[in-house]
């Protein structure tokens, strides 16, 4: 069957199987920033923002969510162009192996977008859904914090 | 002398990369023709597979290669990434007519896609001899137990008694010290089966180059030993093999193993077509690497004034179906902890690594250690109470100092002897103290503060480890100069996330005066890199980095000697690189290194200016860690928080502070997770219950306490630029940390981790007996 997304801006039409995940659907057509392996929405590393609203996209069906508008984190920023939140990340140390940056970008980045002043317990809770062996979470809440302090000076 | 570029907090290099989403890990490319693997892993934990038929399951459409123990190559292995001769037994094949355990491989497909590799699996018929299996390794050492490797692999110590290895260590004489000491206290404690959870699974794919040879793109810690042990299985020169390691999604010892790569690599070689093979979470719980369980009894004689008279381990350690790391992490379960306390004169370390019918433990950040401090660093908060002292006091009397040496070190090394070494580096009572005082140990030590039903209680441990394996860790790079005053560097070591890449460019950055983003940095691609041994034993910045620094000081005395010729002056030795320009303080002649290139490339003395250089170390050096947790037990539930976690660190001169950071938080978190809530759990058949993220708990942003790491400074004089490792140690301090402050809350200690609530409900209802 033929589904029609726009992801991240740019209009899409795949020809899928009704029974795949939405994950496997934009890794196969080169999305590749979308990371995942669970396929049971507990890691967070597949999190999309699916009209506004991050979602892992491994327990997404495709066939689902047709016409929807999905953000992957390259529709955040750029390595030219970088998101205050992805800046915020490379320098604050929250990217290690960098496996769940994506996904925990986009959670943060609905955070921010619902609630522009979170505290760290709001945070916290926002990225619970995205495991990390690496960090130890800490330098990513503080990278966070900082993304907003970035943000509200405009850069 | 002055630091320009070290100690700074330099972005990680690949950073953005990673944060917008490049596609830069080992699944990431796409290859058209690519056959996708899939696994069939048996359903019983020991049995001998009589009749295998894959007659259906070839016949299915898109499917090119069913593979098993009938069609691939017998030739028994490690998978162990380790340097050769490998320390861990020959007792593994590609496939295998007896398999040991539930998960362990009957047979793969390869197919057009995934979705009918998996179809093909259920149509393979398989006939099994299920055969009786043992879980327990005590069990499994009796005579009559089940023998599970009965080929009698190279490399075991008694395959008839299971017995995969064998330690005895002694110095002095233990009984005797027992017999001088006024208190003796003996306590046993089990640690669990874990995962490593690198949030990316394994994930391998091979395929031929122009000129057909093999190449691996791999998620891999070690890319040169992935080569030779590969060509040893497919029976073929190692100069027909390429492995590349992209960007790896963390590893945490778990891809310190060859497990896909051969199998990749086969089906590459036999279809002539790229193979893909990427683990599932489930896999990777069932199939892949775990954590070492162990038994272990720590005994340990004490004067009426602190003073250690003796100390005796025992660790009993369960390796699973397989030997992989069996021998080595045993042997860091005695090594890197018992030199700690070397006032000690009497030391007896003795290990038995054991086979049985369960999933595969093989290395896994802390190597033992973790295992070894998890009842020692209890056992001693039990001495200290028994003579009436303090934590901190009694490790005060007994730690190792500089200028200090311990019998263990010679004795015990990875799976042979040691070295003698002595201890170079050292702040031991700085971090008991800053640790102390930023937990305010005295202020809460003893004080069960209760609100509720929940009680507060403090505890702390003390760690060490090393850096690298002396006289066998190996690791080189080559840099070359480019006109605008940049430089290459190949180096073989493997950034597997830590940061490693970074600190190679700070180290680079530093010899040569210049900015790190002028340091180019490729690391670890078997046809390019020179080698190196890969990302393990905390040695990537010790071992890799130091490799980089003996390279770049080469580079700097070509630098030099064209500077000298460009100034007219006769020697160079005052000369002072810094900002990119060679500056010489007599004359205030200064030269950029781009005006040097330029001179070497177009002008005179024409040739490149590049360096080659190696780096194999005589000791390891260990780093110190000093852990304070305070935590709140819930006395009606069971549940332990910890509240506030402090980690003092003498990690050496600190190449890059963030990083640094990071690699100590990340791995208390590890560390926390494998106290509180990571085991796995086994069905009655040794089938592993929980293989997902859902049932394995690992801790999410909201299981963690306030982490203050304190980062202290020492010089090492046999690192680079001063620099030991910090990586691993880390993991080492939570499950006695918070053993200790458990005692201090409630007066319980359990006898195994994890600290799940129904143990300690379980300890505190025959408390009140």
């Amino acid at each position: 069957m033929k589904v029609h997304y726009k992801i991240n801006g740019k209009d899409y039409e795949f020809d899928i199987h009704p029974g795949k995940v939405l994950l496997d659907v934009l890794r196969e057509n080169g999305f590749t920033e979308v990371k995942g392996n669970c396929y049971m929405g507990t890691c967070g590393a597949c999190t999309v923002l699916i009209n506004g609203t991050p979602k892992t996209s491994c327990t997404v069906l495709a066939a689902q969510i047709n016409g929807a508008e999905i953000t992957t984190v390259k529709g955040l920023g750029d390595i030219l162009n970088p998101h205050p939140l992805q800046k915020a990340f490379v320098e604050k140390g929250a990217v290690q192996c960098g496996y769940c940056t994506p996904g925990t970008i986009l959670a943060a980045y609905a955070l921010l977008k619902e609630n522009p002043n979170p505290t760290d317990e709001d945070i916290k809770k926002a990225i619970d859904g995205n495991l990390c062996r690496c960090t130890g979470y800490v330098q990513q809440v503080e990278a966070i914090k900082y993304a907003i302090t970035l943000l509200k000076e405009g850069k | 002398m002055e630091k320009q570029v070290i100690g700074k907090n330099v972005e990680k290099i690949d950073a953005l990369a990673l944060a917008t989403g490049q596609p830069v890990y080992a699944d990431d490319i796409k290859l058209p023709n690519t056959l996708h693997i899939k696994f069939l892993y048996s359903p019983h934990a020991n049995a001998i597979i009589e009749d295998i038929d894959t007659t259906e399951a070839e016949k299915l459409p898109g499917v090119h290669m069913v593979l098993t123990y009938k069609n691939t190559p017998q030739v028994y292995h490690t998978t162990a990434g380790q340097g050769w001769p490998e320390p861990s037994p020959y007792d593994t094949c590609m496939f295998n007519q007896h398999v040991r355990f539930v998960g362990d491989r009957v047979a793969a497909v390869a197919a057009e896609s995934e979705e009918i590799a998996l179809e093909a699996l259920k149509l393979i018929k398989v006939k099994y001899n299920v055969l009786p299996a043992v879980f327990d390794p005590e069990e499994a050492m009796k005579e009559g137990a089940p023998i599970i490797h009965e080929e009698n692999p190279q490399g075991t110590y008694d395959a008839k008694r299971n017995l995969v290895a064998h330690i005895e260590v002694k110095a002095g004489d233990v009984e005797k010290g027992f017999e001088e000491a006024d208190v003796v206290v003996e306590h046993t404690f089990e640690t669990q089966f874990a995962q490593h959870c690198p949030i990316e699974t394994h994930a391998t794919i091979s395929y031929l180059d122009e000129n057909g040879r093999i190449v691996i793109r791999s998620s891999t810690q070690v890319p040169f030993h992935v080569r030779r042990i590969v060509a040893q299985v497919l029976g073929i020169p190692v100069s027909q093999i390429r492995v590349i390691k992209p960007r790896i999604g963390g590893g945490f010892g778990s891809k310190q193993e060859i497990i896909l790569e051969e199998v990749c690599a086969f089906v590459t070689m036999k279809t002539g077509r790229p193979a893909r093979a990427v683990y599932t979470r489930e896999e990777e719980f069932i199939s892949s690497r775990t954590r070492h369980p162990m038994k272990i009894t720590v005994k340990i004689g004490a004067k009426k004034d602190g003073r250690f008279t003796a100390i005796k381990m025992y660790a009993l350690s369960n390796t699973g179906a397989y030997g992989t790391h069996g021998l080595t992490v045993a042997s860091n379960t005695g090594s890197k902890t018992l030199p700690l306390y070397n006032k000690a004169p009497n030391v007896e370390f003795v290990a038995d690594v054991v086979y049985t019918n369960l999933p595969v433990p093989g290395a896994y950040r802390g190597y033992g250690a973790t295992q070894g401090y998890a009842c020692l660093e209890q056992t001693v908060d039990m001495v200290a109470e028994k003579l009436g002292l303090d934590p901190i006091a009694i490790r005060k009397i007994n730690h190792i100092r500089k200028g200090e040496t311990s019998p263990i070190f010679e004795a015990l090394g990875e799976g042979r002897e040691g070295v003698v070494q002595y201890i170079e580096s050292e702040a031991v009572d700085k971090l008991l103290e800053l640790g102390a005082k930023e937990i305010g140990f005295y202020e809460k030590w003893g004080k069960k503060v209760r609100n509720g039903s929940k009680v507060r209680g403090v505890g702390m441990s003390l760690h060490m480890q090393g850096s690298g394996i002396p006289k066998i860790d190996m690791g080189s790079a080559s840099i070359k100069l480019n006109e605008d005053g940049s430089v290459n560097v190949l180096y073989g070591g493997t950034d597997i996330g830590t940061g490693l890449d970074t600190v190679v460019a700070q180290i680079v950055g530093e010899v040569l005066g210049i900015d790190p983003k002028k340091v180019i940095v490729y690391p670890s691609d078997t046809d390019i890199t020179p080698f190196d041994k890969g990302a393990y034993a905390s040695s990537g910045t010790f071992i890799s980095g130091s490799a980089v620094y003996n390279t770049a000081l080469k580079l700097r005395d070509q630098i030099l000697e064209v500077a000298k010729d460009m100034f007219g002056e006769q020697d160079s030795k005052d000369y002072i690189l810094k900002d990119g320009f060679v500056i010489s303080p007599r004359s205030g002649k200064r030269v950029s290194l781009s005006e040097i290139a330029y001179d070497t490339f177009y002008v005179k003395k024409q040739k490149q200016i590049m360096a080659v250089g190696s780096f194999v170390s005589e000791s390891s050096p260990p780093p110190f860690a000093a852990h304070f947790v305070e935590i709140e037990v819930d006395e009606e539930t069971g549940v332990i928080t910890p509240i506030k976690y402090v980690a003092a660190v003498d990690c050496g001169v600190v190449i890059n502070p963030e990083l640094t950071k990071g690699q100590i938080i990340g791995a208390i978190v590890n560390g926390i997770g494998y106290a509180l809530t990571e085991e796995y759990k086994f069905g009655e058949n040794g089938k592993v219950l929980n293989p997902n993220f859902m049932e394995y708990r690992i801790p999410s942003s909201r299981d963690i306490p306030e982490i203050v790491p304190i980062l202290v400074e020492t010089y090492e004089p046999t690192g680079p630029l001063g620099a030991k490792s910090v990586s691993e140690i880390n993991i080492n301090g939570p499950i006695p940390a918070i053993g200790n402050a458990l005692y201090d809350a409630l007066g319980i200690r359990l006898g195994s981790s994890p600290y799940t609530p129904d143990k300690v409900l379980k300890a505190l209802k025959e408390k009140r007996k």
